[in-house]
């Protein structure tokens, strides 16, 4: 048995353990892996995730447990501070000896901390473990609670000074970015992109400082207090995060004498091995063809490489060139950069698209003779970025007039190049764990796979940082369909039926329980997939409420309120079309007094109250529909809100009482099932004030009155609602209103958008106005009337379940005792409180 | 916080020394689950009544550190009963407490019995 030792349990470390023991089976090799870290490796290119929920867990790539289980022995909190070449030995800081047949370093880097006069002052942070981050939150919170309108500044305008200003706006600071250069993201942007990012990102409050050198710390008793520039400008700031790159942790491979680079890290060849041919080295610490590569993708192809050779397969060679190309993943901000972004001018002429007032930036460079991309950058709109990416890796032949590349996406058309299937079989797909299209395409014309749960099993794609799914799904649908297979979506393993389906089964079939679906069409005892399907199935049908089979319901619906991360419960009531008198409000305030409960102003126009106990979610409902409310359903897939806008009531433009309608559409649709939640919008004029084109319906009033917009969303893929019908009045309004959204329940698959729906819809808004509109599928009438039995049969479910003594008993945490979960605690947030995190 | 996982370890049979009697079957819904206190645990209990079973396991989700698997749907994956956290839906096995949709640790699953309209569940201690 030989053993291999890695140090640094990061995410190529464990990239290599992962790839060892998939290829060899376990009792030739012992693993020992030490780590400098508390915690076994976890996703650091999500580490900024942390920031929004504090889970560490969800961070892991694998549990403790999974080393065990693969007979690694990993050992955490214990640096390696010795190599000695000549016996095999390593030793670690408490001074243990482990011997090695083979060595592979896997330290990555440190974050780079410029020599700059006061940089060890209180509140200078570093971004790069999960303990900075609690650090950098603990700090944060002192700051606000002194001073509410704090700052913090972030030393550096590249990928990850950008990631870090976010995550510290996110915080509650006021962000600023200091870059030396003329640009941000210099390495991937020019001057113009930069520019366009600059707005954009000033646009969300993130102030930029371009052409900075910062000279010295501010501040007293060791705490920093503000920012001095070599021009003796000055800036107060409460807080600095540096990331001003990387320095590779190559000091063991120094002391024991290993060839270095210049500026640090451990040089290695084609083979990963360094200047010792039993000592490798992998990921950020790895100086290969002269460059520390500061991304995933490289780190773990290196991981691979290094296997391969331990193994003896020699052939397998680390690639001559490496891809940098990079998607910047800020949330509401586009930028991506490929190949080489710059070009010089004997190799090829850049082509510019520019859209100042969209914030749209599109740039590729293409070679002299306009056959072969060289690279690009977008900014605005990187939605292209996946296939410009592909082309221009695959070298792939470019369309005649090479700026249909970017400008195709004209108009509703879609860019002009061809689908993923165009791509050649060696086209990598999935960057970061090398899979290619022919691996994807062939396991599933050869049996071996089916869907995307097969792929993403087999082959890992996806897995890593996510940004090749699109591809990837479509790649196995187009495959499918080439097989003549249909591209079905079938609920799950217990009901071989699409939802579409399985609802029209139900309704003529007369189905009106789960097990009685199950018996007549499924099989096995369900799952947490089919089960709140079929529920939503019967409301949609019968407006059976939650209340009716509690079992099926997901935990939402179970409970009628919606599950926070602490276990405990929100409470939403209904405030229809976002209008409130006095009293109601004051009574709002008055149960979440009484409840000690945190109250805020949700993005819906009504108000939140969270952190409910369980067993005190029927009194807290009694207290309210006492005062007139009714559940606000935020826990359903069902419908929301009606947002709207002041109107005509008030407001000097108004074409026609907003306020009203809202109001009105609410009450009508409320309670309404659906395969997603819905949203709806009413707006006075075309000024908007109501966002009612970002919602599934919007109404706006026009001269003539009102305009009908559907299938708009906001949220993770935003899009405008289409128009349906133009200066409709309000009985059609309703009449459309309802043809559609029945429409949309029968058809659409389970939590789809309408919006996504649409997309699907074959004719697109065309074939849905011909059908609402014109009626071509002679529906309309059956259409109106299952809705006006919705309509008809509502009842508030809340209202329901504290006038029944059976249905109350379903909010006791314990069966037995009624006590409350005593697991749950709460620590204090701005006079109100917050659950108390976990580890 | 690694402490309240610890509280709860598999419980097989032959090792029960208590048989707590916990509350009657009807305080429990059909084909769902509720909470049970047992000194200072929180056992889920869960009546599948598809599969004419019962069930109880840990309350405590290991992936949240949340007291809700009880609020869990429960179901089946291949044959195997399940019960899916109601937080992200990570689904264990009720036979074996084993995560079958991802890495986390088993789960503590404990000995359940029925007796004259009572349910009873088993502890060592
Ligand atoms: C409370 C609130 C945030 C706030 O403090 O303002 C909120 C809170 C949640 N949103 Fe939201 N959303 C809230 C307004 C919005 C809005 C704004 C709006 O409605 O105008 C949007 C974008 C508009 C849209 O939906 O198109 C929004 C887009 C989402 C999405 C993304 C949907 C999508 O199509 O991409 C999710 C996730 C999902 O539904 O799958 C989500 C899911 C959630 C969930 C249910 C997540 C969860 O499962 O716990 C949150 C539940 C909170 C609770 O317990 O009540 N929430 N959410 C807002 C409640 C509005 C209300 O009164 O009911
Ligand atoms: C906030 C952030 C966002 C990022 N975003 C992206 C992105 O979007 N895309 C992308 O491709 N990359 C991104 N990266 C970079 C990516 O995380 C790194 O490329 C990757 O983590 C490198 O892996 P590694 O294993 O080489 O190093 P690391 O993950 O740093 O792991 C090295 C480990 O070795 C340990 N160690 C060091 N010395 C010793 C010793 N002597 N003994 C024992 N243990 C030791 C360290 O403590 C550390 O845990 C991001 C990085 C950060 C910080
Ligand atoms: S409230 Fe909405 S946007 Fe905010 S964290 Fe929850 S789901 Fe995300
Ligand atoms: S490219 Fe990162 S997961 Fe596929």
């Amino acid at each position: 048995m030989k053993t291999i030792i890695v140090v640094g349990n990061g995410m190529v470390g464990y990239k290599f353990c992962e790839k060892f023991i998939a290829k060899t089976p376990k009792t030739n090799f012992k693993l020992i892996v030490f780590g400098n870290e508390a915690r076994p490796a976890y996703d650091r290119v999500h580490l900024s995730a942390f920031f929004e929920n504090q889970d560490a867990k969800s961070l892991e790539l694998a549990p403790r447990d999974w080393y065990t289980k693969n007979n690694i022995e990993l050992i955490t909190n214990e640096r390696v501070s010795d190599i000695h070449r000549k016996s095999k030995t390593i030793t670690t800081v408490s001074d243990k000896q482990f011997s090695y047949d083979y060595l592979v370093l896997a330290t990555g880097s440190t974050p780079f901390v410029p020599p700059i006069k006061g940089i060890e002052k209180d509140g200078v942070f570093v971004y790069r473990t999960i303990e900075d981050l609690e650090a950098m939150l603990a700090y944060a919170e002192k700051i606000k609670s002194i001073n509410p309108k704090g700052k913090a500044a972030v030393l550096g305008g590249g990928l990850l000074g950008l990631e870090a200003a976010k995550a510290v706006r996110d915080m509650g600071l006021e962000p600023h970015v200091l870059e030396f250069a003329p640009k941000l993201m210099p390495r991937q942007l020019d001057e113009r992109s930069s520019d366009m990012l600059q707005n954009k990102l000033e646009s969300l409050g993130i102030t930029i400082h371009l052409n900075k050198a910062t000279s010295q710390i501010l501040g007293e008793n060791g705490f920093i207090a503000g920012i001095e520039f070599n021009n003796e400008e000055k800036l107060a700031v409460d807080m600095l995060v540096v990331s001003a790159g990387i320095r590779p942790c190559d000091e063991l491979a120094k002391t024991c004498n290993l060839e270095t680079g210049i500026r640090g890290g451990v040089v290695v060849n084609q083979k990963m091995q360094t200047s010792d041919p039993e000592i490798f080295a992998i990921g950020e610490v790895a100086l290969y063809n002269e460059m520390i590569y500061g991304l995933v993708a490289p780190g773990y192809e290196m991981a691979d490489v290094a296997v391969e050779q331990i193994l003896g397969n020699e052939e397998i060679l680390m690639s001559a060139k490496i891809d940098m190309s990079t998607k910047l993943k800020l949330i509401g901000v586009d930028v991506a950069s490929f190949g080489d972004p710059f070009v010089s001018p004997d190799e090829g002429h850049a082509i510019v698209f520019e859209n100042k007032a969209k914030g749209l930036y599109k740039r590729i460079n293409v070679s002299h003779d306009g056959k072969s991309l060289l690279g690009g950058i977008l900014v605005g709109d990187a939605e292209d970025y996946n296939m410009l990416h592909q082309i221009y890796l695959n070298g792939m032949t470019l369309p005649e007039n090479s700026e249909d590349l970017i400008l195709g996406a004209r108009g509703e058309g879609g860019a002009s190049f061809g689908s993923a299937m165009d791509l050649p079989d060696t086209a990598q797909i999935c960057s970061c764990e090398s899979v290619s299209k022919g691996s994807i395409c062939n396991s599933i014309t050869n049996g071996t796979c089916n869907n995307l749960k097969d792929i993403v099993s087999h082959t890992k794609a996806t897995t890593g940082c996510g940004g090749c799914k699109p591809m990837v799904v479509d790649l196995i649908n187009e495959t499918l369909k080439s097989l003549g297979k249909e591209v079905k979506e079938n609920i799950c393993d217990h009901f071989d039926y699409t939802r579409q389906e399985l609802f029209g089964i139900v309704k003529i079939k007369k189905i009106r329980t789960f097990n009685k679906a199950l018996d007549v069409c499924g099989k096995g005892d369900g799952c947490e997939i089919c089960k709140p399907l079929v529920a939503s199935i019967f409301a949609s049908i019968y407006n059976d409420t939650p209340n009716k089979e509690t079992s099926i319901q997901d935990s939402n619906d179970r409970f009628l309120a919606n599950i926070q991360r602490n276990g405990t419960y929100s409470v939403v009531p209904r405030i229809p079309g976002g209008e409130i008198t006095p009293e109601k409000l004051i009574v709002i305030g008055e149960v979440g007094k009484k409840y000690n409960l945190y109250t805020k102003i949700t993005g819906g126009q009504r108000i939140d109250l969270f952190g409910a106990h369980l067993n005190d979610l029927p009194a807290i409902w009694e207290e309210l529909i006492d005062a007139g409310f009714e559940s606000g359903h935020a826990y359903g897939k069902s419908l929301r809100t009606v947002k709207s806008c002041v109107g005509s009531a008030w407001c000097r433009y108004g074409m026609d009482d907003s306020v009203s309608f809202a109001i009105k559409l609410e009450n009508r649709y409320k309670g309404l099932r659906s395969p997603h939640k819905i949203k709806g919008g009413v707006s006075g004029c075309i000024r908007e004030c109501a966002e009612a084109r970002g919602k599934d319906f919007g109404v706006i009033a026009v001269d003539g009155g009102y305009n009908l917009y559907v299938c708009g969303n906001g949220g993770a893929t935003p899009k405008h609602a289409l128009l349906l019908a133009e200066q409709i009045d309000g009985d059609m309004c309703l009449k459309y209103l309802d043809r559609f959204l029945m429409y949309y329940i029968r058809t659409a698959a389970p939590l789809m958008r309408t919006a996504a729906w649409l997309d699907k819809l074959e004719g697109g808004i065309e074939q849905l106005k011909k059908i609402v509109v014109e009626d071509s599928l002679q529906i309309a009438k059956e259409l109106e009337k299952e809705m006006q039995g919705l309509v008809d049969a509502y009842e508030c479910e809340w209202k329901q379940a504290i006038e029944n003594k059976e249905i109350k008993t379903r909010f006791k945490h314990f069966v037995n005792v009624d006590d409350k979960d005593d697991n749950i605690a709460f620590v204090p947030m701005r006079e109100q409180k917050i659950p108390e995190l976990r580890q | 916080m690694e402490s309240i996982l610890e509280k709860y370890s598999k419980v097989d049979n032959s090792e029960v020394k208590i048989w707590f009697k916990a509350a009657m079957v009807t305080d429990f819904p059909e084909n769902g689950g509720a909470c049970v206190k047992y000194k200072d645990k929180q056992i889920a209990v869960f009546n599948f009544k598809r599969k004419n079973s019962w069930y109880a396991c840990q309350n405590l989700c290991p992936h949240t550190l949340e007291m809700i698997l009880s609020r869990g749907m429960i179901g089946d994956d291949e044959g195997i009963p399940k019960v899916a956290s109601p937080m992200y839906k990570k689904t264990f096995s009720l036979e074996t407490g084993e995560n079958l949709n991802g890495d986390l640790e088993a789960i503590a699953t404990y000995p359940i019995k029925i007796e004259n309209n009572f349910v009873y569940i088993g502890f060592s201690e």
